[in-house]
């Protein structure tokens, strides 16, 4: 399908003149057991329609029935967010038709939310914080997955759609922020941050697996820009179906610089959805909002309220982990670690990581060595990654005894990471089975220094009149003589002991 | 002035997906405005102070365990279908609402 062209302003110049208004729907799918009104399984990747109650497909004369896990996992999210969680909240009937949901209506959360008026600290790559206000965070179901066929593949242009319930009805909580200002240039990264965290946390309280690329944490991003100077929010846009953090990142960017082409331009910024499409990194206009938007709410008759009490909440407090920002702060205090050395560690994703390599027994520094420095390379170089090379803890331990025990220096030690990856087994069998130990045998590594000297008299010269940094030049034949087996410190000290000179 | 406006009528056969001739509005408008004032005595009886009823028993949390029980089989699921394919529901192709 041809996309007509959008005119659009350079990101840059876009914020010298307007500021941008950011608002985020995000959709995350827990990790029950169950659905959220019926007992078929909550599973991703099963037979189509197999996960099914009469319940889910919306059969006549059924009654649905509140999950309770899903309740308290919803309570949880919301207690995470620092939201208060409403007294007495209803579920809500939100009609309309469109075959992934059989029902005919979502049944969804409507002016009584489960929690409200929270809020999350974001703290971008720099260390800078934007604090960012959550107007609420509700409890609904999800809908079925359509699949268009036609030649397109797309829903424009389908033939027929097929559509599986499995997912029909399965737990979600959506979180609603309130509109964020000040982000200004920042933007983009404030909301690619802003459902990171939301992700992040949501897996922390193990409600949800949040993958992104399974659907799990969905996110609808809103864009507004105002003239600078003014106050007034501008007619936002809001785009679907951006589920990964480079595509929130991205189609805020695209919109702001597309709102800012019709706003100069002196036209009007329609209020609509729009479509995310990641090959061409572009939005392209939904559907307007219209009359079709009067969803007609109405207390949902057949699940009672739900209330809740002090006691309840207080008990799922209690089981609540260790809020992340808190857990960062012990853990950076706990390792030692410079401010931007530990926010480098946890923009590479490597706090479990490094964790748990501390835990089995390396200190903090040698478990940040290797994370930063070599598996993250490796990773680079391969293309995937660092945490699905499949380098355990105990591989990082096994690698720096070898190395404490002189047996490997660094730079085997690289190479014998590379084979770990590779598949050739243990640091240890490795070493062993390459004949890759380092040449510690005084008298053979004594025989290579001999011929080394032997071949730049001038070099030795130059170290008995006290240049001991001359050195330098014998360690590169011996270490080409001993395959790169040698310890440098070692060579350099048998050199002094040979010529008589002091260190 | 009429309760209910031929309009409101309209509007509400759309979303309910309803096609109705101009006879059938006509008369529709006339017998909602019929049931719509006859619900008005409520609002007249129950004042401010009275909350709307949405659930007429004292009932709250009424919730289950969260343990799998019985599905439909993929056969029983598409028994009704009007048209199934690959184990899915086939519908006609979704040309408004995107």
């Amino acid at each position: 399908m041809a996309h007509a062209t959008e005119e659009l302003v350079d990101f840059d110049e876009a914020l010298d003149r307007y500021d941008p208004a950011l608002g985020f729907e995000v959709h995350v799918e827990l990790n029950t057991a169950t659905k959220m009104f019926s007992d078929a399984p909550n599973a991703f990747g099963d037979v189509p329609n197999t996960n099914v109650t009469p319940v889910d497909l919306g059969l006549p004369g059924v009654l649905p029935v509140v999950n309770k896990k899903a309740v308290e996992y919803s309570i949880k999210i919301g207690l995470a967010l620092n939201c208060q969680i409403a007294e007495y909240c209803r579920f809500a009937r939100k009609n309309y038709f469109y075959p992934d949901t059989p029902k005919n209506f979502q049944t969804s959360q409507y002016d009584e939310p489960i929690a409200f008026d929270g809020w999350l600290d974001i703290e971008l790559s720099d260390g800078e914080v934007f604090h960012v206000e959550i107007e609420r965070a509700h409890m609904e179901e999800d809908a079925g997955k359509l699949t268009h066929m036609g030649t397109s593949g797309r829903i424009q242009g389908a033939d027929f759609s097929l559509v599986d319930y499995n997912r029909a009805g399965v737990p979600l909580v959506e979180i609603v922020t309130k509109p964020i200002l000040g982000a200004g240039k920042r933007a983009p990264e404030l909301a690619k941050a802003y459902v990171a965290a939301i992700r992040e946390i949501v897996k922390n309280l193990d409600v949800s697996d949040a993958k992104m690329e399974r659907g799990n944490v969905r996110c609808d991003a809103n864009v507004s820009l105002m003239p600078k100077g003014t106050t007034t929010l501008g007619t936002r846009t809001e785009t679907k179906n951006v589920n990964s953090l480079r595509a929130v990142e991205h189609a805020v960017r695209f919109e702001i610089e597309r709102h800012a082409a019709v706003l100069d331009s002196g036209e009007k910024i329609v209020q609509e959805t729009r479509h995310w499409h990641e090959d061409t990194r572009t939005t392209t206009s939904g559907r307007p909002k219209s009359d079709a938007d009067d969803y007609r709410y109405f207390p949902e008759p057949d699940l009672v309220p739900i209330v809740t009490t002090k006691e309840w909440i207080e008990e799922l407090r209690a089981q609540l982990p260790e809020p992340l920002a808190e857990r960062r702060k012990r853990l950076q205090a706990d390792w030692g670690y410079a401010d931007a050395e530990f926010r480098d560690v946890v923009n590479a994703g490597f706090l479990d990581a490094i964790e748990e390599t501390i835990a089995a027994g390396a200190s903090p520094a040698v478990a940040r060595k290797w994370w930063m420095g070599e598996i993250s390379r490796l990773a680079k170089n391969a293309d995937v990654e660092p945490l699905d090379l499949g380098v355990t803890p105990a591989t990082i331990i096994e690698l720096n005894s070898l190395i404490e025990a002189k047996k490997i220096n660094d730079k085997i030690a690289r190479q014998v990471l590379e084979y770990v990856v590779a598949g050739e087994g243990r640091p240890t069998e490795i070493v062993e089975k390459r004949s890759l130990a380092v040449v510690n045998d005084d008298s053979a590594l004594g025989a290579a220094i001999d011929d080394a000297m032997a071949a730049m008299p001038d070099v030795v010269a130059k170290i008995k009149d006290g240049k001991v940094q001359a050195i330098g030049a014998l360690i590169g034949p011996v270490m080409k003589a001993t395959r790169g087996q040698a310890d440098a410190g070692r060579v350099r000290e048998i050199v002094l002991e040979k010529l008589g000179v002091e260190g | 002035m009429p309760a209910i406006s031929r309009e409101d009528v309209a509007h509400l056969a759309q979303l309910a997906h309803l096609e109705m001739s101009d006879t059938e509005l006509e008369k529709m408008t006339g017998e909602l405005g019929v049931i719509v004032d006859a619900i008005k005595s409520v609002s007249e009886a129950a004042g401010n102070d009275v909350p709307a009823t949405s659930h007429p028993l004292p009932l709250v949390n009424v919730m289950r365990e969260d343990v799998v029980g019985q599905t439909l089989t993929q056969e029983e699921a598409l028994q009704n279908a009007p048209d199934a394919e690959d184990g899915r529901f086939k519908v006609p192709a979704i040309l408004e609402g995107e």
